[in-house]
């Protein structure tokens, strides 16, 4: 019993108060609400962990049952634990050598290694962009006609050669994004809020259980 | 087999090429192509330009390495306009990665102003927790961010003097990249905090490109108080704060990049047409 209607009555309690609290600007639910966003934090913080034990766990397998593409997971593993291992060393040994402050370890291999693979991989996006612009964006129907021309007129417009292509680019451009995007924009986040208000009273209510998994 | 299906077929090596020689091209030699100011990236300017000198701003670096071409030019300048008006800037990141960015853009700019660490301004480091976060950081940003990205810890640093929540801040700068950004400080801290006179707290906003035309309903809706998208965005704050930096060097190759991608669009529709009539025959 306890195994599927504590977890529902928690989150029947803890759901319901979240939600009066906000509206009502008491001091008892507004520290009390604070006080649930603090252990919101921490139960992150554990799931870090759990993610970071289970990535190492799958990794540590692939490797010992030579799966395929096995030789990718030893740096994965390597780089994980050798900046976990700089970083939390900052607790007991000094800085700047360990820890992850300026100056440290952590942070030259995190500016020198990890920003530029991160911004080459960036900047491949143009290169394969343009490909598939070529290659596979194909005026086949009226609704990717008018995607092709508002895109073509917000590339343009965004960027200084539109307006020396045709001075009025700018404003087309800025016109498309807060009047057509801006109506589209606004009907897709009311729609998702709605969703996700709904969603949330059936999981406080106990409507909709798969967060609990399965037996 | 004539140029139209050779051009079909034509090997992505050779658009690659077209795209490499655009980019580089306007590097070796800028056009120097005029940058016009979008009503949004002044909005941006005028929203910290409005704050008093001497008060403090939030800087919320919710980016990480994959965006830093987009989002640390508008990062250095938005710190260069901080300093420049004598504002205190209390630096913190929702992304993992972005602490140390934060610190090398507030280290690049910070010595340009005689600025002094813990004095004029803090990186706080990361904390994780997405909204709980920004919502603790409106209840106490001590209880938030007890020690900075040194670990050192903030009630010694004459920067958080009187620095407590929102009602001590005048305006909060986000640097974003996606999820929890922009969109999330609007909804979580917009809407619920007030600053010291009773009034919500101006935000301001620059992200993606990608990303910005999500936020144009924040804008028209005046839940947001500026926003700068992309590159192009960050270019248009250069030219406000009068700064020559890599936002407005990019904007020529932007520019003929966007045009070559649009010129391969149209060339590969008119291909496509061609091949497809032919096949049809």
């Amino acid at each position: 019993m306890l195994r599927r209607e504590l977890p529902l009555l928690i989150t029947l309690v803890v759901g319901l108060f979240m939600v009066v609290g906000l509206f009502v600007p008491q001091r008892h639910f507004t520290a009390g609400r604070s006080e649930f966003e603090g252990w919101a934090i921490i139960i992150r913080a554990f799931a870090a962990v759990l993610g970071v034990a289970n990535l190492a766990r799958i990794s540590a397998l692939r490797i010992a049952r030579r799966e395929r593409d096995w030789g990718y997971q030893l740096p994965l593993l390597g780089g994980l634990f050798l900046m976990m291992v700089l970083g939390v060393a900052g607790t007991w040994f000094p800085a700047p050598l360990f820890g992850i402050g300026e100056g440290s370890l952590f942070n030259d291999l995190y500016l020198n290694i990890y920003v530029p693979m991160q911004g080459t991989m960036f900047a491949l996006l143009a290169f394969y962009i343009a490909s598939a612009a070529f290659r596979a964006f194909r005026v086949r129907s009226l609704e990717a006609g008018l995607l092709a021309v508002a895109a073509v007129l917000v590339m343009l417009g965004r960027v200084p050669i539109g307006a020396l292509i045709w001075d009025h680019l700018p404003a087309v451009s800025d016109w498309i994004m807060n009047v057509p995007n801006n109506a589209a924009k606004r009907a897709i986040l009311i729609g998702a809020a709605l969703g996700a208000i709904a969603t949330g009273l059936k999981v406080i209510l106990g409507l909709e259980r798969n967060y609990l998994g399965g037996d | 087999m004539g140029l139209g299906e050779r051009l079909q077929y034509l090997d992505r090596r050779v658009i690659f090429l077209v795209i490499l020689l655009v980019i580089l091209i306007p590097y070796v030699k800028p056009i120097g192509l005029p940058i016009r100011v979008s009503k949004e990236a002044a909005a941006f300017y005028d929203a910290i330009e409005r704050v008093p000198p001497g008060s403090t701003v939030f800087l919320a670096a919710d980016y990480d390495a994959a965006s830093l071409p987009e989002l640390y030019p508008m990062t250095l300048t938005a710190i260069e306009q901080c300093f420049r008006r004598n504002l205190k800037i209390v630096g913190f990141c929702l992304w993992p990665g972005g602490p140390p960015l934060l610190n090398r853009a507030l280290a690049e700019v910070a010595p340009r102003h005689g600025k002094q660490y813990g004095v004029d301004y803090v990186n706080l480091g990361f904390k994780d927790g997405q909204e709980a976060v920004m919502v603790m950081v409106g209840a106490s940003i001590r209880d938030a961010f007890p020690a900075d990205f040194n670990g050192t810890p903030v009630a010694s640093m004459p920067v958080m003097h009187g620095i407590q929540n929102f009602s001590n801040v005048h305006v909060l700068i986000n640097i974003s990249a996606g999820y929890p950004g922009t969109k999330e400080w609007v909804q979580q801290v917009g809407s619920r905090f007030r600053n010291a006179l009773g009034q919500s707290i101006p935000i301001v906003s620059g992200c993606t490109a990608v990303s910005a035309p999500e936020y144009y309903a924040y804008v028209n809706a005046g839940q947001l108080d500026g926003l700068l998208g992309g590159l192009a965005g960050a270019a248009e704050y250069e030219k406000q704060v009068g700064i020559m930096g890599t936002a407005t060097r990019g904007m020529d190759t932007q520019s003929l990049a966007h045009v070559a991608i649009i010129a391969f669009i149209i060339l590969g529709n008119i291909l496509g047409r061609g091949a497809g009539r032919k096949h049809a025959a």
